[in-house]
Formats: structure tokens, C-alpha cells, sequence
């Protein structure tokens, strides 16, 4: 086992491959018991109008120690590029980090992201000192794109946002990381351990999640799996993969048979 | 608005909604009115976000716009 395998984006070096959401849980302790059982450093978070009426109302910074795990704010709920700029730079004031998570979406129905939004997005955030690690297309071209315009990390999805649908391009995914030199991870689409694997398997830096987890039958479990998939992924990945045959391979040796 | 309410109030409009505040408060004296920590939430003014370490520098003028944000879960 490779026990110092960290990787590093923009300077900073993580030990988890593994980056989760907070949304959808039942509650905020289910939400921080899940976290623990994923081994995430990282979580993303979004940005949202206090509740002015009642602002007694439990906080996720009470239950996930901002000081302990890194804050990814995301832009998600954003459709244009103006809208996401002025979420991360609330976001930057508030938290004061400056790694981000940008996504900039192109329809709701499939929440598939509008690629020149996020491009322009990209570079307006790079220039104001932002390392925006981006949500995108499954497109190596795009990928190239936005690693020009100043993305410290390329995030292509497996499969729409919440979907649960798996990685359905691995010959995309593959190529965008053979191009890149920034790390890549699939964000988006997985719905399953298996499906956290083939992502490490493809060589990505990592996974980032939500629905998986939280919509498991039981999300602390999952999490957990979610843990052990990524590193199994990674693990094989190091490992380099048994070459594929069109038949059958003896195991035992055919010398000596009675 | 002929009542001397117009002397000690303006009118500002607060995460979308109306509300009425002191005239010469703050944006400090504000966001401790509502009961929020000023370090957990950002605060924008017309468009602009106004630094943490000047909120209680910043006082809130007629018609203006607030949005008061913080972090909560999301994917």
C-alpha cells in the first residue's frame, strides 16, 4: 500500500481523494457522522440568504468545523457567469477562502453545464485571485480550455447532478486526464461504490459527491464505502491493470496435467 | 409620509424584503439586530460587498439594498 499517496491542487496537499457535498441530509449531525465515516478533508458548501426571521436556526458551521475541513464554496444554483462571480466573491468574504468550487449551469432539467458562462466565469475569478476548481462538460477540448483560462482543477461529470447514473464516458473522462496538468475529478453522477472506483481507475485525482451518500439508505454506511471504493480505485489504478483478452487465460499451468 | 417617522427611519430592502431601520445605524448595528455572528455571514451592499472590518463603519442609507449571506449545505 502506498500509505504518502496525497495529491495537491493549487498548493495544497490533501490525503483523502475523496470531496463530499452537504446537501440533502436528514439533519446536520447525520450530515457530520457521514463525514467522518468518508475520510473527506474537503466539503463543498453553498452560499445562501441568511434566515433573517429566525437567526437562532442551527448553523452547518456548528456541526462541520471550518477549521478542521477545508470549505469548498460552490456556485451551484448559478446560470450565468455574473451570478457565480458574485456568489464566490460573498463566499470569499464570508469564509475568506479562496479555493473554489465553479459551476455555472446551462438548464435545470439537466443541470448540465453552460461551458461558455463557465469560461468566461474561469477567467474573471483566476484574474481576482480565485483557484476555481471547475465543474464541466465531459470534453477534453473544454477541459484544455479552462485549464488555460486559470482552472487549478477540471471537474467533468460522470453523469447529470444527482443522477446516480454512473460514469457513462470513460473514454472521455480517460482522455481529459491524459491531457490535463492540473488534477482532474469527476464530479457529479456517481451513485455507487463501484462507480467512485472507475473514476480512480481512469487515473482522476479524485471524487466529489452528494447524492450518493446522502441519498443512500443509510448514508453513514455508505460513506464509508464511498471511502474504501476510492482508495480500492486508486490502489488499482497504481497498480497498472491486467491487459484484456478476447478469451479464455488458464490460470493453473497446463505442464504436468495427468 | 407625513408622520415624523421619516426623520428617525429608512426604508431598506433586506434579503428581498422591506424593512425599516433606525436612521445613522449601521450595517454592524443591523446584522447584530437580526441576532447573526458578523464572522459567519458576508454582507452586500448595492452590488458591493462591504469588508467584515468595516460593517461598523458603514452606515445604511435610504433605498438601499442589502443581501446578508452565510454557508449551508450543498453539493
Amino acid at each position: 500500500m502506498s500509505n504518502n499517496d496525497s495529491w495537491t491542487v493549487a498548493g495544497r496537499t490533501f490525503t483523502s481523494r475523496l470531496i463530499v457535498g452537504t446537501g440533502k441530509y436528514k439533519d446536520f449531525e447525520q450530515n457530520a457522522t457521514a463525514l467522518v465515516a468518508s475520510g473527506a478533508e474537503i466539503i463543498t458548501v453553498a452560499v445562501r440568504r441568511v434566515n433573517v426571521s429566525d437567526s437562532k436556526a442551527p448553523m452547518l458551521t456548528d456541526f462541520i468545523d471550518p477549521k478542521k475541513y477545508t470549505y469548498l464554496p460552490n456556485t451551484a444554483g448559478c446560470f450565468t457567469a455574473d451570478e457565480a462571480i458574485r456568489t464566490l466573491r460573498l463566499a470569499r468574504e464570508a469564509g475568506g477562502w479562496d479555493l473554489v468550487k465553479l459551476e455555472v449551469l446551462g438548464e435545470a432539467k439537466t443541470l448540465y453545464p453552460d461551458m461558455r458562462e463557465t469560461l468566461k466565469a474561469t477567467e474573471v475569478l483566476a484574474k481576482e485571485g480565485f483557484l476555481p476548481m471547475v465543474y464541466c462538460v465531459d470534453d477534453p477540448i473544454a477541459a484544455k480550455q479552462l485549464e488555460e483560462a486559470g482552472a487549478v482543477a477540471v471537474m467533468p461529470l460522470g453523469a447529470p447532478i444527482g443522477s446516480g447514473l454512473g460514469i457513462q464516458n470513460r473514454v472521455t473522462i480517460r482522455l481529459i486526464v491524459e491531457g490535463a496538468s492540473v488534477p482532474v475529478l469527476v464530479d457529479a453522477g456517481v451513485g455507487t461504490a463501484s462507480d467512485a472506483a472507475v473514476a480512480m481507475e481512469l487515473g482522476c485525482e479524485g471524487v466529489l459527491m452528494n447524492t450518493a451518500i446522502a441519498e443512500a439508505k443509510d448514508p453513514v454506511r455508505m460513506a464509508r464505502a464511498m471511502k474504501l471504493a476510492v482508495a480500492a480505485g486508486r490502489e488499482a489504478y497504481l497498480a497498472g491493470r491486467m491487459g484484456r483478452r478476447m478469451y479464455a487465460d488458464p490460470s493453473s499451468p497446463l505442464a504436468g496435467l495427468i | 409620509m407625513t408622520d415624523t417617522a421619516i426623520h428617525i427611519e429608512i426604508q431598506i430592502t433586506l434579503n428581498g424584503d422591506p424593512r425599516r431601520v433606525p436612521i445613522g445605524w449601521t450595517i454592524a448595528q443591523l446584522v447584530s439586530e437580526i441576532g447573526l455572528d458578523p464572522k459567519k455571514v458576508a454582507v452586500e451592499r448595492n452590488l458591493e460587498i462591504i469588508p467584515r472590518s468595516t460593517l461598523a463603519q458603514v452606515e445604511l442609507r435610504d433605498g438601499d439594498v442589502l443581501e446578508i449571506v452565510h454557508f449551508v449545505g450543498g453539493g
